[in-house]
């Protein structure tokens, strides 16, 4: 074990998965002699060479359209999409291609691409530099979609995400890059995909949420144990497919469920999780489910007050937490 | 025209295939090839008109080029990515008549998709043939990154992508052309120029005069040939493929050709083509034009030319018994292979 930064964790998991696998191989913008505008990348030019590492041209379309391509004759492509904002030339190939190529052949050919996007704000990213695009993928089949909150889950999904055989979108919120530091699994360490993780265990009330959103929800915990409210947090980890399973659980170990997310609400993957808790545990609810969102609005602005309006932090969730335990 | 040759073989014009080292018997395969791809197009617009089949796309007035370009590829060390016109190129690369009916008849066994996609949308792993949607131009980026791993895994093979002059106007196209010429990779552009993209005609299309002027500025060579003439269209591609093979990078090879027929069978080309236009289509059938020419050269009789017709034909009598009887996949199938199983 070895305690890392998030992002460090998955320059780390990327190098090892290239060191071990010669068809792993990273295309994007800036990835090569840059090292990534994150710098997630760095340094796997020098050791891997330019044919592996592909300072490609700027065109998203192309960047995940050849890297289908490549998939599809057998190797294992980690495209990067440079933010997450910017993946939406790239949707036609994601969604018309890479989520159909083996459901529209019937099993003859497939696509084990994994498309790395940085996301989230709160970093002053404005209107196109913030955004939480995991909704719109969310609702189409064929698609895997993760997004880490952890050092050892980036590392363990990144893994798991190039070893899968279909594509897999591996969502990296750029405000956890240098913040979060956590300790990380040497060797073959793989988080499976669609397996939720109970961040902490409680009896009061069940708070579910992904991405950053893991550790305001964890801060808010702690600060409500003091007040006597215990809490039982789930970090979805994957949210295609979801973890039905251990949501049900949870939601069922308490009677009252919070959902939290940093994307807008309205069709966002909490409305799919509260639809999952109506369906089959309405019953076990002591109250109605409640969400906490960003709001519907097309993105959040670049001043700081209206920034710091549209992000959720600890005390929002918190409120939000005594609100539902008072219930 | 006069040369030596045809001055030692009075009777018969030059054999220009001969200049491209093509044997008679190759020329003879290429015909046998454009005669099956018009006969099965032909037989599926009728299975349409007879409402058993709902829909066909149609490649009528395109099977000249297909066939040249196909014959310039090599089917087991090459792949292709074919739009949905490209029936000659995946029937030259292993496709049959009975694969291409049970896809027109949807039916479990059609090898491309088990009878989930319509017809004219190819794959086959087995024959190189790389699984396309309808969404124009998508696969061409496919084309590149398919070319982009065979040259990092050390394969010395071609990626043949297909597509329409309208589709040329897609971001894809543009950004695979790019991607393709900075990187120098063995990919072949192949647009069958038909002129018409469903209604919209070509100068309403292309504000430059051929799509082939696009290559330049991509960095690599773009010629247009006459796709009447699987000759003409089987030579541009061997230098194109000779390039590509030999680490020269892409090239772009337009054929100009005709659309015989309208769009798809749910098209009306009436509606935009005047009767006299149709009319002079038809008077240059490259089928026709390509018989007369290996008639001419003796590479064919009467007699042996309505031989291979009639096989052809009875060909497609059989896969199409054969199609319409077979069954079709389960409903529940449908649940299958979205992931892995």
């Amino acid at each position: 074990m070895t305690v890392k930064l998030y992002i460090d964790s998955i320059h780390d998991a990327l190098q090892e998965e290239m060191r071990r696998d010669d068809g792993v191989f990273v295309v994007g913008e800036d990835v090569g002699v840059r090292g990534g505008v994150f710098r997630v990348t760095q340094g796997l030019i020098e050791e891997f060479g330019e044919a592996r590492v592909i300072d490609a041209p700027l065109a998203e379309s192309a960047i995940v359209g050849v890297a289908i391509g490549a998939a599809a004759y057998g190797l294992k492509p980690v495209a990067e999409i440079q933010f997450a904002d910017f993946i939406l030339p790239a949707v036609n190939q994601l969604i018309s291609e890479a989520a159909k190529m083996r459901y529209r052949s019937n099993n003859d050919w497939s696509c084990p691409l994994v498309v790395r996007a940085p996301y989230g704000g709160g970093v002053h990213g404005a209107l196109y530099h913030s955004q939480s695009l995991e909704a719109l993928f969310h609702h189409v089949p064929g698609l895997k979609i993760v997004m880490p909150a952890t050092a050892a889950d980036a590392k363990g999904l990144l893994l798991s995400a190039i070893r899968d055989p279909d594509p897999v979108l591996y969502f990296e919120h750029k405000a956890l890059y240098r913040w979060i530091k956590d300790e990380v699994p040497e060797g073959e360490y793989t988080v499976p995909i669609g397996k939720a993780r109970c961040v902490l265990e409680g009896d009061d009330i069940t708070v579910i949420t992904y991405g950053l959103m893991v550790h305001h929800a964890t801060e808010a915990a702690r600060e409500l144990e003091k007040e006597g409210i215990s809490t039982e947090l789930i970090d979805l980890r994957t949210v295609a497919p979801l973890d039905s399973e251990a949501i049900l659980a949870a939601v069922r170990k308490t009677g009252k469920v919070l959902i939290v997310h940093e994307d807008n609400k309205t069709g966002g993957v909490g409305a799919e999780v509260s639809a999952i808790i109506a369906e089959k545990a309405l019953f076990d609810l002591d109250a109605p489910i409640s969400r906490l969102c960003g709001p519907d609005i097309p993105a959040m602005p670049f001043n700081p007050p209206q920034e710091r309006f549209y992000m959720l932090n600890s005390e929002k969730i918190a409120q939000a937490m005594r609100q539902l335990a008072a219930f | 025209m006069m040369n030596a040759q045809s001055l030692e073989v009075p009777a018969m014009i030059a054999k220009r295939h001969d200049k491209l080292g093509l044997t008679d018997h190759d020329v003879v395969k290429m015909y046998h090839f454009m005669l099956k791809t018009r006969g099965l197009d032909d037989r599926m617009w009728l299975l349409n008109r007879a409402g058993k089949v709902p829909f066909v796309v149609s490649c009528k007035g395109q099977e000249a080029a297909q066939i040249g370009a196909a014959f310039a590829l090599n089917p087991v060390r090459d792949y292709v990515l074919p739009y949905y016109r490209d029936l000659g190129v995946v029937l030259v690369f292993g496709q049959t008549a009975k694969d291409v009916m049970l896809s027109a008849f949807a039916k479990q066994e059609d090898p491309n998709s088990g009878g989930r996609q319509m017809p004219g949308h190819f794959g086959s792993r087995e024959h190189h043939i790389v699984t396309g949607s309808s969404p124009v131009s998508t696969q061409i980026p496919h084309a590149v990154g398919i070319a982009l791993a065979a040259r990092m895994k050390g394969h010395n093979l071609v990626a043949y992508t297909s597509f329409g002059e309208g589709s040329s106007n897609q971001g894809d196209f543009h950004e695979a052309a790019n991607f393709a010429g900075v990187h120098r990779l063995p990919v072949v552009f192949f647009c069958e120029n038909n002129k018409y993209a469903i209604s919209v005609p070509l100068r309403k299309e292309l504000a430059c005069e051929h799509v082939s002027d696009r290559a330049v500025g991509y960095g690599f060579p773009g010629v247009t040939v006459d796709g009447n003439d699987p000759l003409a269209v089987y030579a541009a591609m061997k230098e194109a493929v000779a390039r590509a093979l030999d680490g020269q990078g892409p090239s772009l090879v337009e054929a100009m050709m005709d659309r015989m027929n309208p769009h798809s069978s749910d098209d009306d080309d009436r509606t935009y083509r005047s009767k006299d236009e149709l009319e002079e289509v038809k008077s240059h059938d490259p089928i026709l034009s390509f018989r007369d020419y290996l008639l001419d050269c003796g590479v064919l009789t009467e007699a042996s030319e309505k031989a291979l017709r009639e096989e052809v034909t009875v060909e497609i009598n059989v896969a199409t018994t054969y199609a319409e009887k077979a069954p079709y996949p389960h409903p529940e199938q449908a649940l299958r292979y979205v992931f892995a199983e």
